[in-house]
């Protein structure tokens, strides 16, 4: 993974609560043994009709929002199964950056683990966003160094991110990596509890 | 302020910490399945790294593997996933519970059988429904693949703290009512992500009544509400059920170990970050209705009317789910006519889930339009079952009896519930899809879906039916 520092991007609205990893990328698609090539599956059973046409009422298939990168959602999004797929169908279809009010903890875990950003904001910034972003083709900027979320028409919003999760985003690292250099560490603690009951 | 059980296992793991950033803890027991673990295996080969800690790993598989003729998968892909997992086992040596195998289950119905799941550990696995382990007094959540390439890496984990919320149910059960309805009721009052960033520790004088496998399905049910994990102190009740398992010490050394997990129960004047009260005498048979396990509610009670909705979100959800669902506001939940039911999943597929059932079906037959499944939970509740001849009561009365895997609970393999039809499910999840695209789930508990195969709709075991088993 490559580090980054801002991302501009176009964002999409998707007023909806507790949207489930379910949802964002269902069952069938979970046989494959990759990780890539996912996003053509992304919110498959509301992207698509029962005849697989495009469903033309769904957020993503309107033509202002093609090549949104930012996800703009309600409270608890990503709920429900650990699938790693989730994310990683986001990130193929474009996404970078999901806003939403609260995220469940595994997707939250699951996003940052690959580069994208899951960016918690007050519930009346998302509102506004979302409002924003449903009239008209909107864009916004992130900067991850100074924690900031903007448009170009005055909306400033400040996000909370972890000192590791900058650290490790910033620099793109590899964190299995990092922990290896602990190894010596870890084998410490496996030796001082020799029998874990 | 004396400790939780939560504070206790945590500081025993910790093998690394800096004042402001995550804890590096120690993973006690990884368990593995074919569906969330391939990704992972090839990051190792990728970069040349080994397993560290094979024998704290094992694996199984469960998501796709058929019920029927389990040997026939007619899905190249899914036969790709399952076969790629023996093959990864094999090279990074890690033991695995393969579909010959006698120990091949559920993930989280074999962990407690084997006695791999022991209290004061810490336990993962890529699922959600990890929880279920802390019904043994274990620190148990899921974790998605790049977390199961780090833990098979390096034995453990970044993870910040997480907060402490005690749910304790006091009060007496009434007839009829299970521990899967206490969860249920428990996500109906708190909704979907009341537990965010918290490990809950359920307690009570209703908890400590409760079996090991009751236990099991409300822990199992934790992630339901958000929560990081779910536990319980490990008492006599998880002594006794672990003793004489194949993964546990024996003899001398089993009592030598109960003396030390009778330290980690919680101590009575420890503090939590939050405490939430239940009073089980008021919880009746729960049956959901929506599209998220906390659109849920009691039998005698109806569909919530639109109007009633506390803000202009919540009215949309409901409108959405009940839509996808095909009802009606205020709608009787005792009226809703079902058409298939499951029984079975990592909630609700062990023996005794299995025996309560079977007591109210016995003698009786199923619902002419309705098909009804049984779905073990594990190789070994199978043959337990058969032992005591369920299977026998189970297909008399109109159930096909299946081998064990994950089945019906999320669809992966050929048990789908049509389009528009409707399921009375003892398993945890009713999000749309789930059982199959557009079909319609209603999360019960294993005697209520029972119910609902002999009558074709809901029923109130509590008092339409005797339910002497109870
Ligand atoms: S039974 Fe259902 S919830 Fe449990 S592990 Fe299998 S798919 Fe997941």
């Amino acid at each position: 993974m490559s580090g980054f520092r801002t991302i501009v991007g176009k964002a999409v609205a998707m007023d909806r609560a507790n949207v489930d990893t379910d949802q964002i990328i269902p069952k069938q698609f979970l046989k494959r043994i990759e990780k890539t090539g996912f996003g053509q599956y992304l919110f498959y059973d509301w992207r698509y009709t029962k005849e697989g046409e495009e469903n033309p009422d769904f957020e993503l298939n309107q033509p202002k929002n093609q090549s949104a990168s930012i996800l703009i959602a309600n409270e608890n999004f990503g709920c429900g199964s650990s699938r790693e797929h989730a994310p990683w169908a986001l990130s193929d279809y474009g996404f970078k950056v999901v806003i939403a009010p609260s995220f469940a903890d595994i997707f939250h875990q699951n996003c940052l683990k690959n580069g994208m950003l899951p960016l918690k904001l007050q519930a009346e910034e998302v509102a506004y966003l979302i409002e924003k972003a449903q009239n008209q083709p909107y864009h916004l900027t992130i900067d991850l160094e100074k924690e900031t979320v903007t448009d170009n028409n005055g909306f400033l919003a400040s996000f909370p991110i972890t000192a590791y999760w900058k650290r490790m985003l910033l620099n793109g690292w590899d964190e299995i990596e990092i922990t290896l250099q602990l190894d010596e560490k870890i084998a410490q603690f496996e030796r001082s509890r020799a029998v874990i009951s | 302020m004396g400790k939780t059980i939560i504070d206790k296992i945590w500081e025993k793991h910790v093998v690394h910490q800096e004042e402001g950033e995550p804890d590096l803890i120690y993973i006690d027991l990884h368990l593995v399945h074919e569906v969330t673990s391939p990704q992972a295996f090839s990051g190792l080969r990728m970069k040349k790294r080994r397993v560290r800690q094979p024998e704290r790993t094992f694996a199984t598989m469960d998501h796709n593997v058929p019920t029927v003729n389990r040997y026939k998968i007619d899905d190249p892909v899914a036969l790709n996933q399952m076969t790629t997992l023996e093959k990864n086992c094999l090279e990074f040596g890690i033991p695995l519970a393969g579909m010959d195998s006698p120990e091949q289950g559920i993930v989280h119905v074999i962990g407690p059988e084997l006695g791999l799941t022991q209290p004061g550990m810490t336990i993962v696995c890529g699922d959600s429904h990890t929880s279920t382990h802390g019904a043994l007094g274990a620190i148990a959540f899921g974790i998605g693949t790049s977390e199961v390439e780090h833990v098979l890496a390096t034995q453990t984990l970044w993870q910040t703290k997480p907060k402490t919320l005690k749910i304790e149910i006091n009060g007496q059960l009434r007839k009829g009512v299970t521990s899967k309805d206490v969860i249920l009721y428990i996500l109906s009052k708190h909704g979907v992500n009341f537990g965010q960033g918290h490990v809950i520790e359920y307690c009570g004088e209703v908890i400590k009544r409760m079996s090991m496998e009751e236990r099991m399905t409300i822990c199992n049910m934790s992630i339901e509400g958000g929560a990081r994990a779910g536990l319980i102190s490990p008492d006599e009740t998880t002594f006794s059920y672990l003793e004489g398992r194949k993964h546990t010490p024996k003899g001398e050394a089993f009592k030598k170990t109960v003396m030390q997990w009778r330290e980690l129960a919680s101590d009575d004047d420890a503090g939590f970050d939050r405490t939430i009260m239940i009073d089980a005498n008021v919880i009746t048979p729960m049956v959901s209705w929506g599209t998220n396990p906390s659109m849920t509610s009691g039998i005698k009670d109806s569909i919530p009317y639109l109007k009633d909705c506390k803000n202009e979100l919540e009215q949309k959800s409901l409108e959405r789910a009940i839509d996808y669902m095909g009802l009606k506001e205020g709608q009787k939940i005792a009226d809703i006519e079902i058409q298939h039911v499951f029984i079975g999943s990592c909630t609700n597929s062990r023996l005794e889930d299995l025996r309560q059932a079977a007591e109210m079906v016995k003698g009786k037959n199923v619902h002419p339009t309705v098909r009804a499944l049984v779905v073990p939970g594990s190789q070994q509740v199978k043959k337990e079952a058969e032992s005591e001849g369920l299977d026998v009561i189970f297909q008399k009365a109109g159930f096909e009896w299946r081998e064990s895997g994950c089945s019906m609970c999320l669809s992966m393999n050929n048990d789908i519930v049509p389009s528009g039809e409707r399921c009375a499910s003892t398993s945890n999840r009713n999000f749309e899809g789930r059982q199959g695209t557009g079909a319609r789930t209603h999360l019960v508990s294993p005697v209520m879906a029972a119910a609902a195969a002999l009558y074709g709709r809901f029923v109130d075991v509590s008092e339409k039916v005797s339910v002497e088993a109870l």
